[in-house]
């Protein structure tokens, strides 16, 4: 996550800011410059629902150097509430309390670090409820 | 009126209990549990800090308030262990709850009263008519060196107040502030344990700006210890807010609703304030709170607050703080401790 980039999604990675259609309804998160649905470039900034319930999960026990010393660690889709549907880590989970539908909630978390002197890059992930 | 519009407060779910600490460095821990009379202390998971665990509270505070964010007009958070040495927490916590960019932020730091710092600023520029809400946060995931007596207590934790005139639950009745050089605890620049001097740390220091503080507050406002329902004093253990409130004249059925040391441990800028927020969680309307903090270097602040029948409305608007100390923990040994913590040095 380079500083340029990260400093551009904070809108969606902090606040779960979304791209509604002007036209059609679509709600697209992240946000999209042309609307999947109807081509329409109009949008309206929605901010989604934090709680919705676990699709999917897996566990990573073997991450990228950058998540050194952080595995095992769950990864899933939700479903929030309004329908839209995003992958997360999901924090302070045992793994044996993990099931498919479980509801949960999006809390604010740090993500990853730019290395030892670098940025602290924060976002959202989910928690059981 | 100003006082509390709105409280929030968080505990990360981590915990390690005081045997696991001292089995690691060959220590009794039932002589440390009398002593301390703490039994296990809170750690942040490997993705919470200040900004984090302040950004919970934040958000909890704000369902509690139900304010348009917007017109929040300062945040201020006090900590120890602020991520950044430069670059104010509260300019991440305002773009995650949606507040600014008209407003002004700062970091405080003052040991364990920078949170009671943030606090007074939040309510005096309310109550001085410059804007029309203020947050104070403290919070903070402190480190006791391995095997130095603090890392028994040292613990994560925070809590937020949202100062307003309207709709207040908790009004600020009185305020008085204690300050003196103290040398009993400081961290050098670059340091990353702090030192204390352990013979500065409890008469000298701890006591005397507690109690000096809190007998000017009662002289000020001309009440006694009697007509308080309730009293928070800062919480390095279990023993020394209970010392301090017996010196004042305060009784242990007093600090009985804020005294969540024992299974919370010290979380220095979160400690007194975290306090106050378990206490205005079981609150009634009409009851007077007395609170003073400490912060070693040295200094204490101390509020009278007088809780309003609006309290009832808000106390159900978010989780309590006795409900994240009791429940859904998640225990840690020593050496996930270690690890979660940082102490462990790593070939990356
Ligand atoms: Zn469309």
């Amino acid at each position: 996550m380079i500083t340029p980039r990260y400093h551009r999604e904070i809108p969606q990675r902090y606040r779960l800011e979304a791209g509604k259609c002007q036209k059609c309804g679509e709600v697209s998160f992240p946000p999209r410059l042309v609307c999947p649905n109807c081509k329409s470039q109009e949008f309206e900034t929605v901010r989604l629902n934090d709680e919705g319930k676990l699709l999917t999960y897996t566990i990573i026990r073997v991450a990228s150097d950058k998540f050194f010393g952080t595995t095992p660690f769950a990864v899933g889709i939700v479903e929030l509430n309004d329908g839209v549907k995003l992958t997360t880590q999901i924090a302070d989970v045992d793994f044996d309390q993990l099931k498919i539908g479980q509801k949960v909630k999006l809390v604010f978390r740090k993500i990853q670090d730019e290395g030892k002197s670098g940025l602290h890059c924060y976002g959202y992930k989910a928690v059981l409820v | 009126m100003v006082g509390i519009v709105g409280y929030g407060s968080y505990l990360p779910r981590y915990r390690i209990k005081v045997e696991d600490i001292a089995k690691q460095w060959g220590a009794d821990p039932e002589a440390i549990k009398r002593g301390l009379m703490l039994y296990e202390k809170t750690v942040p998971g490997q993705d919470e800090d200040t900004i984090t665990i302040s950004v919970e509270a934040a958000r909890y505070a704000l369902q509690r308030a139900r304010i348009n964010p917007q017109e929040i007009g300062a945040v201020y958070i006090g900590s120890e262990s602020h991520p950044y040495a430069v670059k104010p927490s509260a300019t991440v916590l305002i773009d995650a709850v949606g507040i600014g960019p008209d407003v002004h932020v700062a970091s405080f730091e003052f040991a364990c009263k920078a949170g009671t710092e943030a606090m007074y600023v939040a309510y005096s520029l309310v109550k001085a008519g410059e804007m029309k809400y203020a947050m104070g946060i403290g919070a903070d995931t402190s480190q006791g060196a391995p095997g130095d007596a603090l890392e028994y207590s040292a613990s994560a934790g925070g809590a937020a107040f949202i100062m307003g005139n309207e709709n207040v639950v908790a009004e600020i009745l009185f305020t008085h502030s204690y300050t003196s050089d103290t040398p009993d605890f400081w961290r050098r620049e670059h340091e990353f344990y702090p030192r204390h001097a352990g013979r500065f740390t409890g008469e000298p220091a701890y006591f005397k700006h507690i109690v000096n503080a809190g007998k000017a507050l009662l002289e000020k406002s001309k009440m006694k210890p009697s007509d308080f329902k309730h009293a928070v004093f800062h919480m390095p253990n279990g023993k020394f807010p209970q010392m301090a409130g017996r010196q004042l004249g305060f009784t242990k059925e007093q600090l009985e609703a804020g005294w969540i040391i024992p299974w919370m441990g010290n979380t220095y800028s979160g400690s007194s304030p975290t306090g106050l927020t378990a206490i205005l969680d079981v609150a009634n309307p009409g009851d007077l709170i007395f609170m003073v903090s400490f912060g070693s270097g040295a200094g204490s602040d101390g509020f009278i607050f007088k809780v309003t029948d609006k309290i009832k409305d808000v106390q159900d608007k978010a989780v309590k703080l006795r409900d994240m100390l009791d429940n859904n923990k998640i225990y840690l040994d020593y050496g996930q401790y270690a690890k979660y913590r940082g102490k462990i040095i790593l070939n990356v």
